[in-house]
């Protein structure tokens, strides 16, 4: 099966008064029709601007993009600005993180939905518009849709007004919807309704979501595969039960050894990375996880990893330059509760990395 | 909205009164200006300036004159008479209006009409060459003061001492009703001067607004929904860049039509401004009062036009 979106050595680079941001350096990935995608990073991973690249919306003077992005037989990254506003909103939408700042203040909600609807439906009269925005509306769970059309984005409360976004987004029913952090603005309750809500309409409407989050519990939630992003590429790709249940990278140990689970034992002590995430102007040499990475090399600052599929399953790719059979020696070892400097000696050795 | 109305019309009333007991009694408390001897002549005996001092009710306690003053102005809208030629001042004011008014409007009209698109296209083809040019020459603008303008304006373009003769009739004002024709040729100099340091002003405030509000999220889901980059500009990005500069319009256009003192002296247009210049070299006290509370007054009432026009512009503010 071709897949609905297959993006190829994307590579984004920003021009700064600092120095060359590489956002994005060299993604690929796929997401198939009615498949969940999730794409999993710390702030600055590269996440968002994948998805932003992909609607062409990181467009600009300063910007320098390059690679594919096959959606439907069409180039998005290469495609002229006026034939990919007709993908914009139409196959592929996008709903964004701070449904506040998203929506227009000065508009109506209905006006917001009323006019993304005409945009690709250009014969559409205003009572037609107006009754399916009142639809969508309807459809997202928005009680007294029709009456809530003339509000304004400030009388909805947080969860509503992302529901909004997603109508809006949802208006002319894309095939893809690319979903930017679409919980992260919201309280904890609400959130869960989102994602169900998001999940609902993709069995309904059949369309493929990209899921971009920095949250596992989101991605554990709704994704089939997930691609896990570190400085602008992605470090691990595979099936969402591989990437949980057997994870090859340290960086995905990382996070996974970060967030807290209801089946792990109370006392169990959350495991944060230590540091911070890289410069994207001045990237580390060789591997960029080495100064954050407990099982460093010194090989690893100066040869770069490429994402492999590993020997096992060819579905689960992985850029890491230890050895696999290290790697799931040192994933026993810190599944049965290990630290990481314990793990690091007793398959890797006493020594003290350089 | 209607509470919100009443509320500011409320707070204008009560402003209105703090500026006239202001502008009364730094008058009243002013060393240089006793009225009485300046309505006397020179060298009055101290009966006559008793007299005059009855006449004009100036040996009554302050809150009594005060009371008499008000009262004058809010029921008969008197402002009382000009010491230097016993004209009423509100006649004056009002035979001056038209002049004023019609130095206002056109400067209005072409600030707007120069200081918006330049804006416009220095925010969207920001650090161009046209923007920085503009925004230079916006600065020149915004830094020459508008007396020096104005003589540089006289000495280049007057119908008898200037250097060119473009415009019909520049130098010297003829009213609409006379001779429309020489109305605008008079006025076109002035409108120049006038706008030119506005024009300045608007076009950075709303290339700074633009480029701001086209950073926005909101921004990006009008791209993101598909709409073509130019209703994205207008519809989305001028609406919300526009707000703040109608509001300051508003209070420019009231600031105005209390009299453009400098340009209304400069090229001699018979206007409240050149009224209000008029009274204070001659320490004419009701003119002054007179000029000042009608400035004021149509500051306030500007005020409260903006602050209802704001309302409406941003559905925000009607229900906090």
């Amino acid at each position: 099966m071709t897949p609905l979106l297959e993006v190829d050595d994307l590579r984004v680079e920003f021009a700064t008064e600092d120095g060359v941001v590489h956002a994005v350096d060299g993604v690929s990935l796929a997401v198939e029709e009615g498949r969940t995608l999730g794409i999993v990073g710390e702030s600055g991973s590269g996440k968002s601007v994948t998805g932003l690249s992909v609607m062409g919306l990181t467009r600009g003077r300063n910007a320098t993009i390059s690679g594919q992005a096959r959606f439907d037989g069409m180039d998005l990254v290469g495609m002229a600005d006026h034939e990919l506003r007709s993908v914009r909103g139409n196959d592929v939408a996008m709903v964004f993180q701070d449904p506040l700042s998203s929506l227009h203040p000065y508009y109506t909600v209905g006006g917001q939905l009323v006019e993304a609807y005409r945009t690709h439906h250009p014969g559409a009269g205003r009572g037609e518009s107006r009754d399916r925005a009142a639809e969508m509306l309807g459809l997202v769970g928005i009680p007294d849709a029709q009456d809530r059309l003339d509000s304004h984005p400030h009388e909805f409360s947080g969860g509503m007004r992302q529901r909004a976004m997603i109508a809006m987004a949802l208006i002319n029913e894309p095939r893809l919807l690319i979903a930017d952090e679409p919980t992260t603005a919201l309280d904890v309750t609400v959130q869960a309704q989102i994602l169900e809500l998001i999940q609902r309409l993709q069995s309904e409407l059949g369309m493929a979501v990209i899921m971009i989050t920095h949250d596992l519990g989101v991605v554990a939630e709704l994704a089939d595969d997930v691609a896990v992003m570190y400085a602008g590429r992605i470090v691990e790709h595979g099936p969402k039960t591989t990437i949980f249940d057997a994870p090859e990278h340290p960086y995905t140990w990382g996070l996974l050894g970060s967030i807290p689970r209801l089946t792990a034992p109370r006392d169990e002590e959350l495991v944060p990375i230590p540091g911070r995430p890289p410069s994207l102007i001045n990237r580390p040499s060789g591997c960029s996880f080495h100064p954050r990475c407990p099982y460093v090399r010194p090989a690893h600052t100066e040869v770069e990893p490429s994402l492999e599929p590993i020997s096992a399953d060819p579905a689960h790719r992985v850029a890491c330059l230890l050895a696999e059979p290290a790697r799931r020696k040192l994933w026993g070892q810190l599944r049965q509760g290990a630290s990481p400097q314990d793990a690091r000696e007793a398959v890797l050795g006493a020594e003290v990395p350089s | 909205m209607g509470r919100y109305i009443i509320r500011r019309t409320l707070w204008v009333v009560l402003l209105l009164l703090i500026v006239s007991a202001v502008t009364f009694l730094i008058f009243y408390l002013l060393p240089t200006g006793d009225p009485a001897a300046l309505r006397a002549g020179k060298s009055p005996s101290p009966g006559q300036l008793a007299a005059i001092r009855h006449t004009l009710g100036l040996d009554k306690p302050v809150y009594e004159q005060y009371w008499i003053f008000m009262k004058k102005i809010v029921l008969h809208f008197d402002f009382g008479y000009s010491y230097q030629n016993s004209q009423p001042v509100r006649d004056e004011i009002f035979q001056r209006l038209p002049a004023t008014a019609s130095l206002t409007i056109g400067a209005v009209v072409v600030w707007l009409l120069i200081g918006l698109p330049i804006g416009v296209i220095s925010a969207i083809r920001s650090r161009s060459f046209f923007d920085r040019l503009s925004m230079g020459g916006a600065l020149l603008a915004i830094s020459a003061p508008v007396y020096w303008l104005g003589l540089v304006g006289l000495y280049l373009f007057s119908n008898d001492i200037g250097i060119v003769h473009v415009f019909d009739g520049a130098g010297s004002y003829t009213p609409l009703s006379e001779n429309p024709g020489r109305w605008f040729g008079s006025l076109l100099l002035p409108w120049l001067v006038l706008a030119a340091s506005f024009a300045a002003f608007y076009a950075r405030l709303l290339r700074s607004n633009l480029i701001e509000v086209m950073s926005q999220d909101y921004i990006r889901t009008a791209r993101a929904k598909g709409l073509p980059e130019r209703r994205v500009i207008w519809r989305h990005g001028m609406r919300s860049a526009i707000t703040p500069i109608v509001t300051i319009l508003g209070l420019d256009i009231g600031i105005l039509l209390g009299g453009a003192i400098l340009t209304e002296t400069v090229f001699n247009i018979p206007g409240i401004g050149r009224y209000a210049y008029e009274a204070i070299i001659n320490t004419d006290l009701p003119v002054i009062q007179g000029t000042v509370l009608f400035g004021a007054f149509f500051i306030v009432v500007a005020n409260l036009i903006v602050d209802i026009a704001y309302a409406f512009l941003d559905p925000r503010v009607r229900y906090s």
